[in-house]
């Protein structure tokens, strides 16, 4: 195989190259950023040997095919696609593969056939790691913690002897101030001494103590008092998705406080830094006679050479906080401005990793720090300054196109910037949730929607204070005395081939010319001042909407077609035929229940419009019926959209099936006839030529809507996913969920929320002309 | 005797002009060398209408008195019409109320059981029983409203029409089903200028949608000759002062000169208020002021020789003499323009008012030389009834997008005529049949033709333009562009002092 892809490096057998050719090495975590870095290092700079991704199992991939979407197609494999040529897929093909294998399960999971491939392994560079200083507790353990174990067990299975070269981090070493060693955890006198597996047995019970605790009475109440704040009168399967997921959020977020609160008492700035460190521990303690070396990188950023200079994957640690100060969003940060910011480019740390994967397995295990702190210090002062000066040059565009003025750095204690960031966070919540309360729709439910961005803008921002204050507050200086002994043991060639000296590193040149021109680039941020002919989305999508076609669209009625409801139509009723002085006692009878009624409406809105319809009790039919015609030929076409029933005769126009789906009485949505092929409404029961009051069926609110339209399209041969329904009310999801094309009108404001993270249509309706201001009839007599 | 009209040569003393601008007020100062046409002051009214309707009843002018036609057992509709008037609400007894309840007094004297009141409506809305209750009063409308003998003439169903004759092109003239079959139809109306006399406004507010073709003047004329021939109708014909607005602003018809102090204030504050005030509410401060009409002629007989008398006293009324065409016309135009009383006039119904109702307002010649130019003082706001003109709606919003030429016009006019969204509103609701604003349109393509441009002073622009017009953002720059267009550097300009609705007669 090597003949196949000579290399000058390769045919010195004492190199790197040559000392891992004809070796088999085995990653875990090659799907993330450093693990990608390393397959791709082995594959194009190892031209020797074979590579075996350990990866997750998927559903839908196998692994090798996994590895090919995730690993292969990613940008970091350019080069030597480039290099290769056609030979590329050859090459791929004849030297990686991958095996099911997870972390998180004992020996890895790994089948029989895993079992084999790994006993032939010289190998195995644990990337692994849940990165996210946010993690669960649970999963940190287990993934972290338990993982570099379970590797170990997992080569002791297979009955092999590979060198385990296990990923760690710096910040093992914790909050400390002064120089933390290339020591192991356990000889370290500021390493606390905690026993792994009870903290394993706590994270383990963390979990099912948050799990209970979430199915609590009041937590639960609390849970569906929310989904019912953020969706208002839905329907209860929709409530109780929402209220499920509440709760999802609660106890992830509640092992996460959890992880965080139990790392800074044993003094680690986050979850991550913690179970790394007892990760080391536990490994050191059952790694029996599997031979291992620890690598602990500091903050890995985007690649300074190689594969090619800027390289980075996904948004990571530091690229939030640099955008967010181009962006203008983050106008100060804690820090302290002669703090040393320990940055490592990805390509040091994996040319170390494969340096000491070359280097016979050491007898005891070893510990090679990567970070540039002591070597090649960059202050954060030096940070500031360097990225305030490249943001002068290269200004990121707002949405008006005017470029953002980066402010002059204050250098505040953390303390201070969560507070601020705390307050406007506070002040915004409650400013959206009285907003949520308001019956507002169209130009106040589109404010709530900026206020929403603002929130999590500024959310975002203490997220980042809160994380990453503890990094660039930092005074740990990670020594690397070890790794730069390996560095100058090693040949010219080799130092070129596998640089990983800090030294050379100019920070100037890495900031201005290597990493912030990348992390921009795909920041997806405005670097241009002017704005994007932007296609007329709306357009479009009615044309799409309008298209001809077997397809069923949907209406409701109240607010989406006339800016009216049920209320309104029964003051108009009840006040036709009387008298003012008749009139003012209605009024005075009525009035008194209108809080209820709100509440009622707020809590279900089949019960609320029953309120009204028992009203009609006794009513005539023939009068009400001539009264209802009346009502809609004046007073509700007065109130009614003129653009929503032109819509509705450009669908029928285009041979749609069109339905009406309404709360509101047949009778008065009768005249609405010839726009619709079919009307569900609201029917009362008559006795004598009365009303009873009562409905002859549930009114169509909620799911029953959503069922109502599932049925009425299987009836009909219609395709849902073709269909389109029109709706204002976060009561309607179930309706606008069961269709393909959900088009909202006029939103209130928590339906906007919804629309505008789901990416729906949302239509700006308006009436014409001068409706009545009160829902009162007006006095025939002249 | 009433001062008669007047013709005002504007020179430097000459105080600046009023215009009407919708429900706005405004005055211009315009060039020297222009003159204002001013209508003749109000005519003096009868003192008696109530004796001087029965008297026309008893004495028609050509034929039987009425008391003569009527017999026990006969069928007889009083058909009447409806409020397509550009008038405010009347106060106190409606001409037609007096008309119907003298004819209906009469008919239950003699016998006759079986009486029906039709709405000769045409293709116009439905009026509403408020309304209903106004024009033939509370007393009529209680005893034949609630058996359903009040009837507002249908265009479009069928069943109501039946077929009297056929054109000298072979089309059948449906007509009214009622009228048609009745022994005698008294048809109670009103004149404000010639052209509403004699047989068109009978016919075109009581045939059939199909039968009235495309609306215009030539086609109802062949169809008046048909129906004069089978329908027997005496027609009780009635005209009004021209006083039209409250007489606390009947200043404004006056000549500008002539205001005192206490005019000038009050119209310093009208202006003020209207301009301030959002338009919602002048709207519904117009639609809510009354003013009592005063009846000057009553004519009862038969339909042409009633038609001929009544256009020859509109003449002596209210016609002003004005000798040779000017380039330019312009005018104010009022918010209660033809069709939207209770409403709003919107662009479409502006435009109507002002190159159809008032361009027209002369006895053939046209105050504007053909090729010369109109000016409209108007704010052309895109606002509409959604409940009256939802078709009107659609014809800005749709037709006038992509054309503005009636010619190019038919598809949208066959889609609009069988629009059946729009036949039920038409039918059931109180809105205009959706052909209404291409008839409109029509009437109005006439004055375009024979217009070298039309210019809109203070109108939306986007409106104005989607009219086909020019906007001027100030009168002085209307006059520029006119320059422009007239290629004259002094055009000469008439200012049509209106309302009130008079008769240039061009000489």
């Amino acid at each position: 195989m090597p003949a196949k892809h000579p290399s000058p490096i390769a045919e010195d057998p004492s190199s790197i190259a040559g000392r891992l050719s004809g070796k088999r090495i085995a990653v875990t975590g090659s799907t993330g950023f450093l693990g990608t870095a390393i397959v791709e290092r082995l594959l194009r700079s190892v031209p020797g040997c074979e590579v075996v991704c350990i990866v997750r199992p998927s559903r839908r991939f196998d692994p090798l095919e996994r590895v090919r979407r995730e690993v292969v197609r990613n940008d970091c494999f350019d080069r030597l696609r480039n290099e290769l040529g056609d030979g590329f897929d050859g090459m791929i093909g004849d030297r990686l593969s991958a095996i099911a294998g997870d972390v998180s399960k004992d020996r890895l999971g790994l089948d029989a056939e895993g079992m084999r491939v790994l006993a032939g392994c010289h190998a195995v560079m644990h990337s692994a790691a849940t990165v996210s200083f946010e993690s669960p507790l649970d999963l940190a353990v287990e993934v972290n913690l338990l993982g570099p174990c379970r590797v170990a067990d997992a080569i002791r299975e297979s009955g092999s002897n590979a060198h385990l070269v296990a990923v760690s981090t710096a910040y093992v070493a914790g909050n400390r101030r002064g120089e933390a060693f290339e020591e192991l955890v356990t000889d370290t006198w500021y390493s606390p001494e905690v026993d792994w597996q009870a903290e394993v047995a706590a994270g383990r019970r963390v979990l099912s103590d948050a799990e209970n605790e979430s199915r609590q009475l009041e937590r639960l109440a609390k849970f569906r008092r929310q989904a019912h704040r953020e969706l208002g009168a839905a329907s209860t399967p929709l409530l109780a998705e929402r209220g499920e997921r509440v709760r999802e959020d609660w106890v992830k977020q509640r092992l996460v406080d959890q992880g965080k609160a139990r790392a800074q008492s044993l003094g680690w700035p986050d979850v991550y830094a913690y179970t790394k460190a007892l990760g080391e521990r536990a490994l050191l303690q059952q790694r029996g006679d599997i031979p291992v070396t620890f690598v602990r990188p500091s903050i890995i950023e985007s690649a300074l050479h190689e594969p090619h200079p800027g390289w980075i994957r996904g948004f990571r640690m530091a690229e939030p906080v640099l955008i967010g100060v181009g962006k203008g969003l983050l106008k100060s940060f804690p820090g302290l401005p002669e703090g040393v910011l320990d940055v490592i480019p990805v390509d040091k740390v994996v040319a170390a990793i494969i340096a000491v994967a070359a280097m016979p397995a050491p007898e005891k295990p070893t510990v090679y720090q990567v970070a540039s702190g002591t070597r090649k210090p960059l202050r954060y002062r030096q940070l500031v300054d360097l990225v305030t000066e490249w943001y002068r040059n290269n200004p990121l565009y707002d949405a008006d196109g005017q470029p953002v003025i980066v402010p002059e750095w204050s250098y505040p204690t953390r303390g201070k910037v969560q507070r601020q960031l705390d307050q406007a966070i506070l002040a915004l919540t409650v400013t959206e949730r009285v907003l949520h309360r308001l019956p507002f729709r169209g130009r106040v439910g589109e404010l709530s929607g900026r206020l929403e961005e603002q929130r999590i803008t500024a959310e975002r921002a203490r997220g980042y204070v809160e994380i990453y204050g503890a990094y660039t507050e930092s005074e740990a200086r990670f020594r690397i005395d070890n790794t730069v002994g390996l560095y100058e043991s090693m040949s010219e060639t080799d130092r070129a081939a596998f640089d990983f000296d800090p030294i050379d590193i100019d920070w100037r040149h890495y900031l201005h010319d290597v990493h912030l021109p990348s992390i921009v680039s795909q920041g997806r941020v405005r670097t241009k001042p002017v704005q994007k002919t932007v296609v007329d989305r709306a357009a479009n999508t009615r044309r799409n909407l309008l298209a001809p076609g077997n397809r069923l669209v949907v209406f409701d009625f109240e607010n989406t077609l006339v800016k009216s409801t049920v209320p309104e139509a029964y003051a108009w009723l009840a006040t036709r035929h009387l008298g003012t002085i008749d009139r003012a006692k209605l009024i005075a009878r009525r009035l008194p229940q209108v809080p209820h009624l709100f509440l009622l409406d707020r809590r279900d809105r089949g019960d609320f419009q029953r309120t009204f319809y028992r009203w009609w009790a006794g009513a005539s039919v023939e009068q009400l019926t001539h009264d209802a015609q009346e009502l809609f030929a004046t007073f509700l076409l007065s109130k009614s959209f003129p653009e929503g029933l032109r819509r509705i005769r450009q669908h029928k126009a285009a041979g749609h099936r069109t339905l009406l789906i309404t709360g509101a009485l047949d009778i008065v949505v009768e005249p609405l006839r010839p726009l619709f092929d079919d009307i569900f409404a609201s029917t009362l029961t008559e006795r004598d030529g009365m009303f009873t009051g009562e409905l002859s069926q549930a009114p169509p609110v909620g799911e029953a809507r959503a069922l109502l339209i599932k049925d009425y399209a299987a009836r009909h041969g219609l395709d849902l996913g073709e269909s389109v329904a029109y709706a204002d009310s976060s009561s309607d999801l179930p309706m606008l969920e069961a269709v393909g094309h959900p088009v909202v009108v006029n939103p209130e404001t928590r339906l906007s929320a919804i629309a505008r993270r789901r990416g729906w249509h949302v239509e700006r309706w308006h009436r014409e002309g001068d409706p009545p201001l009160l829902p009162i009839a007006p006095k025939v007599n002249a | 005797m009433s001062r008669p009209g007047f013709v005002l040569d504007v020179d430097r003393s000459t105080p600046p002009i009023l215009f009407w601008r919708d429900e706005q007020l405004t005055t211009e100062r315009l060039p020297v060398g222009s003159r204002v046409v001013y209508p003749p002051e109000p005519a003096m009214h009868i003192e008696n209408p109530d004796a001087a309707i029965k008297d026309a009843l008893a004495s028609p002018i050509l034929g039987e008195p009425l008391r003569a036609r009527l017999r026990a057992g006969m069928r007889l509709t009083v058909a009447f019409d409806d409020t397509a008037y550009p008038l405010l609400r009347t106060k106190g007894s409606d001409t037609r109320r007096r008309i119907i309840e003298a004819v209906l007094d009469m008919a239950a004297d003699c016998g006759v059981d079986d009486v029906e009141l039709v709405v000769a409506r045409g293709l116009r809305r439905r009026m509403t029983e408020r309304e209903l209750r106004q024009a033939i009063g509370e007393r009529a409308y209680d005893s034949f409203a609630p058996k359903g003998l009040i009837k507002q003439h249908d265009a479009e169903n069928g069943d109501e029409l039946v077929q009297i004759a056929t054109t000298d092109n072979g089309d059948a003239i449906e007509i009214n089903k009622r009228v048609a079959a009745s022994d005698l139809v008294v048809y109670a109306g009103m004149s404000l200028k010639p052209s509403d006399t004699g047989w068109h406004r009978i016919v075109t507010g009581l045939c059939g949608r199909v039968t009235l073709g495309d609306g215009s003047r030539e086609h109802v004329s062949r169809l008046c000759d048909a129906a004069a021939e089978q329908l027997k109708i005496f027609q009780v014909d009635t005209t009004i002062d021209t006083s039209i607005v409250p007489p606390s602003l009947s200043f404004l018809s006056r000549r500008e000169r002539e205001w005192n102090p206490l005019d000038k204030g009050r119209f310093a504050i009208a202006r003020e208020l209207t301009n301030i005030a959002p338009a919602r509410f002048n709207r519904q401060l117009l639609n809510n002021l009354t003013v009592r009409y005063c009846m000057t002629n009553v004519v009862a007989g038969d339909v042409d020789a009633v038609g001929k008398t009544v256009a020859a006293r509109l003449h002596d009324e209210r016609t002003t003499t004005i000798s040779g065409q000017t380039d330019i016309v312009t005018f104010g135009v009022p918010s209660f323009a033809p069709f939207g009383p209770g409403s709003i006039a919107n662009p479409v119904l502006m435009v109507a008012a002002g190159l159809q109702f008032l361009f027209n307002l002369n006895e053939g010649t046209p105050v504007v030389r053909q090729g010369g130019v109109a000016i409209l003082h108007h704010p052309a706001r895109a606002e509409f009834n959604s409940v009256h003109h939802p078709s009107y709606i659609e014809f800005f919003h749709e037709v006038l997008t992509e054309t503005t030429d009636i010619a190019e016009m038919d598809d949208f006019e066959q889609r609009f005529a069988s629009d059946n969204w729009f036949k039920q509103l038409y039918q059931t609701s109180y809105a205009f049949h959706g052909l209404h604003p291409f008839q409109m349109w029509r009437e109005i393509t006439k004055a375009l033709r024979y217009l070298g441009g039309v210019i809109v002073v203070g109108g939306n622009t986007q409106t104005v333009r989607r009219l086909g017009f020019k906007p001027a953002s100030t009168f002085q720059d209307a006059l520029e562009m006119a320059r422009d267009i007239t290629q004259i550097r002094e055009p000469s300009l008439t200012h049509l002092h209106a309302p009130p609705i008079f008769t240039a007669d061009v000489s």
